[in-house]
């Protein structure tokens, strides 16, 4: 019944893999290598190296590889540049390479693939680089001008100054002779606390669109002589397209062509996109809908109650001590069984993209999340090679992971090749967004504590049973079967580390892998691990008559990072003090994409079902904070779309497919529901955590906690919504 | 054919009398500033005003549109001065994807207009738009910000 989805070859890997063969010179800094041969940009002006162009006019254009879909990484990438060139931040402008330019380049732009709030953690050491030798060059050239020591200039605000001579002069004067210098072999990147661009609240760079319509998503491309295509790809995954009835919709107003699209879907191109859709609609289709129609959420949940039990085999993701021993010998043991739903990421701009495919070329069009992976997904439908074809990245209306993945793209790669010529703009309805998501994995969790006669717990064994996403989207980074981004949060180490001591500890994951495609959806297993650890920590303390902070506070000696954010967040909510009559705290700490966050929640409950969140506060420790104001909007948006989940999320399997449709089904959050985040920040320095997605984990234990402690009942499935709870 | 008064412009349009008017503005007259978030006057990321009204554009056909003075997003500003919404969502940083910003911008002026100095209150029964990315808190501090201004 459920099938297991099959390990695919890494097709990503393989194509960027065979087109940079021969790579590995220092990213971005491998040109122009004082060659004659400068390189410029398209407007002619120099690159003084890959990151950094400089206008005649003093311009200095930020080239940006990772994707900025919201998160506000594009201008923080921009601000650590130019940090480091000490240019002008009022002339600062950005732009993307395409991945087609890169591949050509040997990746002089290293890794576009932004996900696991990597943007800026995982390139800021080279960007850096990028700025700072740019601007050790741009000084040369002046000094070579001037005929002084480049040791004796200075620069400030992209003004260079011999101050002996009195001599002044711009980047933009310099750039062109600069460009021509053999880059430094080494330089030495700032301090952060003496930054005065980076680690500023400064203002996005890519506003004022976004206010007034002009801002161009993937669903507002325009091509010359553009045709537009709806899609429906078979409702039951792994199910197929069987037949369609094309005369049926044959005279219908503004129809092209019908399409078959691969083995299992069909789409609909007419003049607009509503022609498209109403067509489609017509459109009689039936599906060869296979074995996976007879999966449900019972059969899976089913499924998954099994791989809790003992007897099933698992991988062992941390250990120590002897738990089994631990718990036989216990005075008192709790335990408990939590779950956790599929997701959709629900993006605001459905999944879309434009795709121009002749016998010599293939462009796209589209927001993505991986310039890259899109690239590759271009490459494979095509069937053209890397120099025939590219991707342009548009703004992503939001992506949370989803559009890391390349499946959109791919469809309208296969639609445009049948229209050889004429560019295509596929977007998918909510509807079908609904159907096709990548969904958050779905896993149960059964947990049990072991304490000593001196209620101190002595053991924890934390059995996970579910779904793997390394399995279905990167099987090469499983290690010997083991899903190790599954403990995400409960691991022995590394950067999603378990914040506790506990002298018998196993964690374990009985990897089950239902047919619905799994995704990495903002925050990933970090999600549904801080749940269910969290609120059980929660349930631990209750059942010994502890407070659940101190009770925390007991096991965390030896983790004074994940200690210091939850200490910020009690002291901030006021921890000790009472709350406000009828309101009632809960609290949660977790470390995940190299961060430690936490969070407090202050809620009332009406009739046990009706919760008002009044305040939360929140807490990270990224190490450093680029931007104060973009991570504090990361901090508080992350808590819609964590407590979006927990309230409203929830996808459900019937007959195969998913069952909700659109945002009646599948609602979000709304401005009445969200109270003000109060957010602070704790940056330790010493290292470079992600602050886009783990601050989720920890927004719905803090309410489930506060919800326990206002009425005393435990809730240990989500969403609410199947509790007929809601907000007040 | 329809004939629609959109941002001051008369336009006679090629499109069936049932065709919604989102679409209408997005494929035919070309505006797509106004985005198709749910289809179903959801998620409000359509909204534009109709008649001062701020109206899910997914959720009406052109025909009940027609005699009607519509205002998409791209008509707000008057000329290069921005509305002050605009400017507010400039200085206070309040997008993030921005997707549904023209929207949201689109039902927190027809609020404003309507209610100059609204309360918490009047925000949250006014502004029942979908984000995604979670931009609530900009955009409560950045209506209190026009309305003390």
């Amino acid at each position: 019944m459920n099938k297991h989805v099959s390990p695919k070859m890494n097709r990503r890997a393989f194509v960027i893999g065979a087109a940079t063969a021969g790579a590995g010179l220092a990213i971005g800094l491998d040109l122009p290598f004082g060659g004659p041969a400068v390189v410029r940009a398209a407007d002619g002006s120099p690159e003084v190296n890959a990151w950094v162009v400089v206008r005649p006019d003093d311009t200095v254009v930020i080239r940006i590889a990772r994707s900025e879909m919201g998160q506000g990484s594009l201008t923080g990438l921009a601000q650590l540049v130019a940090e480091e060139l000490e240019c002008d931040w009022t002339k600062v402008t950005t732009e993307y390479p395409t991945p087609g330019q890169s591949v050509a380049r040997k990746r002089v732009w290293g890794d576009f693939s932004t996900g696991g709030s990597r943007g800026i953690r995982s390139s800021q050491d080279y960007v850096r680089k990028g700025g700072a030798t740019a601007r050790v060059m741009l000084i040369e050239a002046a000094a070579n001008e001037w005929k002084v020591p480049a040791s004796e200039c200075t620069v400030a605000k992209g003004v260079i100054t011999h101050k002996a001579s009195g001599k002044t002069t711009t980047y933009g004067k310099v750039a062109e002779a600069a460009a021509k210098l053999t880059p430094p072999a080494d330089v030495k990147l700032k301090d952060p606390k003496d930054w005065t661009i980076a680690g500023k609240g400064l203002l996005r760079l890519d506003t004022a669109d976004k206010t007034t319509g002009k801002m161009l998503y993937g669903i507002d491309v325009k091509l010359p002589g553009m045709l537009n295509a709806a899609i429906k790809d078979c409702p039951v995954f792994g199910g197929k397209l069987k037949s369609y009835d094309e005369a049926k919709i044959a005279g219908m107003k503004g129809v092209k062509k019908v399409v078959k699209v691969g083995d299992t879907a069909v789409a609909v191109v007419a003049d607009t996109w509503w022609h498209a859709k109403t067509a489609l609609d017509a459109l009689p289709i039936v599906w060869d809908e296979g074995e996976n129609a007879k999966v449900s959420s019972e059969s899976i949940a089913k499924w998954l109650a099994e791989g809790l039990d003992d007897s099933q085999p698992a991988y062992v993701g941390n250990k120590n001590g002897d738990v089994k021993a631990a718990i036989a010998g216990a005075a008192k043991k709790v335990e408990a069984v939590y779950n956790y739903p599929y997701q959709n990421h629900a993006t605001m701009e459905p999944m879309n993209a434009t795709a121009l495919y002749t016998a010599d070329k293939c462009e796209v069009w589209c927001g993505t999340q991986n310039g890259e992976a899109a690239f590759a997904a271009t490459l494979e439908a095509s069937g053209l090679p890397a120099d025939k074809c590219d991707v342009h990245k548009v703004m992503p209306g939001g992506g949370f992971g989803r559009r890391g993945q390349t499946d959109y793209v791919r469809q309208a790669v296969l639609i445009a090749k049948e229209m050889p010529g004429t560019p295509i703009k596929l977007v998918w309805s909510r509807e079908e967004d609904m159907a096709h998501g990548r969904y958050h994995p779905i896993t149960q969790c059964k947990m049990t504590g072991a304490f000593d006669a001196n209620n101190n717990l002595v053991g924890l064994h934390y059995r996970l049973s579910g779904q793997s996403i390394l399995f279905s989207l990167r099987p090469e980074a499983l290690q010997n079967g083991m899903d190790p981004a599954a403990f995400q949060g409960v691991a022995q180490s590394g950067e999603a580390a378990f914040g506790y001591s506990v002298p018998n500890l196993l964690v374990e994951h009985a990897m089950r892998n239902p047919h619905v495609p799994p995704g990495f959806w903002r925050g990933v297993n970090v999600n549904h691990n801080a749940i269910y650890m969290e609120c059980f920590m929660d349930e631990l303390a209750h059942s010994v008559g502890q407070d659940p902070l101190e009770f925390r506070r007991k096991l965390m000696g030896n983790h004074p990072k994940h200690l210091a954010v939850l200490n910020a967040v009690a002291e901030k909510i006021g921890w000790t003090t009472p709350a406000p009559k009828g309101v009632y705290r809960g609290i949660a700490q977790v470390m995940g994409y190299g961060s430690y966050v936490a969070g407090a929640a202050e809620i009332s409950v009406t009739d046990n079902s009706k919760i008002k969140v009044h305040r939360i506060v929140a807490s990270t420790d990224p190490g450093y904070v680029v931007n104060p104001a973009q991570v504090e909007r990361q901090i508080a948006g992350s808590f819609v779309y964590g407590l979006s989940a927990l309230f409203y999320g929830g996808c459900t399997v019937k007959d195969g497919k998913i069952e909700q449709t659109n945002f009646d089904t599948y609602n979000s959050m709304r401005i009445n529901e969200m109270p003000k985040v109060e957010s602070v920040m704790v940056p330790s320095g010493g290292f470079w955590g992600g602050v886009g997605e783990p601050t989720i984990g920890v927004a719905a234990p803090a309410v489930l906690n506060a919800y326990f402690a206002a009425t005393g009942k435990r809730i240990r499935s989500v969403p609410l919504r199947d509790q007929n709870i809601t907000f007040a | 054919m329809a004939n629609l008064t959109i941002n001051g412009k008369a336009l006679t349009l090629d499109v069936e009398p049932d065709t919604p008017l989102l679409w209408a503005i997005r494929e035919n007259a070309g505006l797509t500033g106004t985005k198709y978030g749910c289809g179903i006057a959801q998620c409000g990321a359509c909204t534009v005003h109709m008649d001062s009204v701020a109206t899910r554009s997914c959720g009406i056909s052109v025909a009940e549109a027609e005699g009607k003075t519509i205002t998409t997003i791209e008509g707000l500003a008057s000329g290069d001065a921005l509305h002050k919404v605009q400017k507010a969502w400039i200085a206070q940083d309040v997008p993030q994807c921005g997707y549904c910003q023209s929207g949201m911008i689109m039902a927190v002026a027809a609020l404003l207009n309507e209610k100059p100095k609204p309360t918490d209150a009047d925000i949250d029964e006014a502004i029942t738009n979908i984000c995604r990315c979670g931009t609530f808190q900009q955009v409560r501090e950045a209506i209190h910000t026009i309305a003390s201004a």
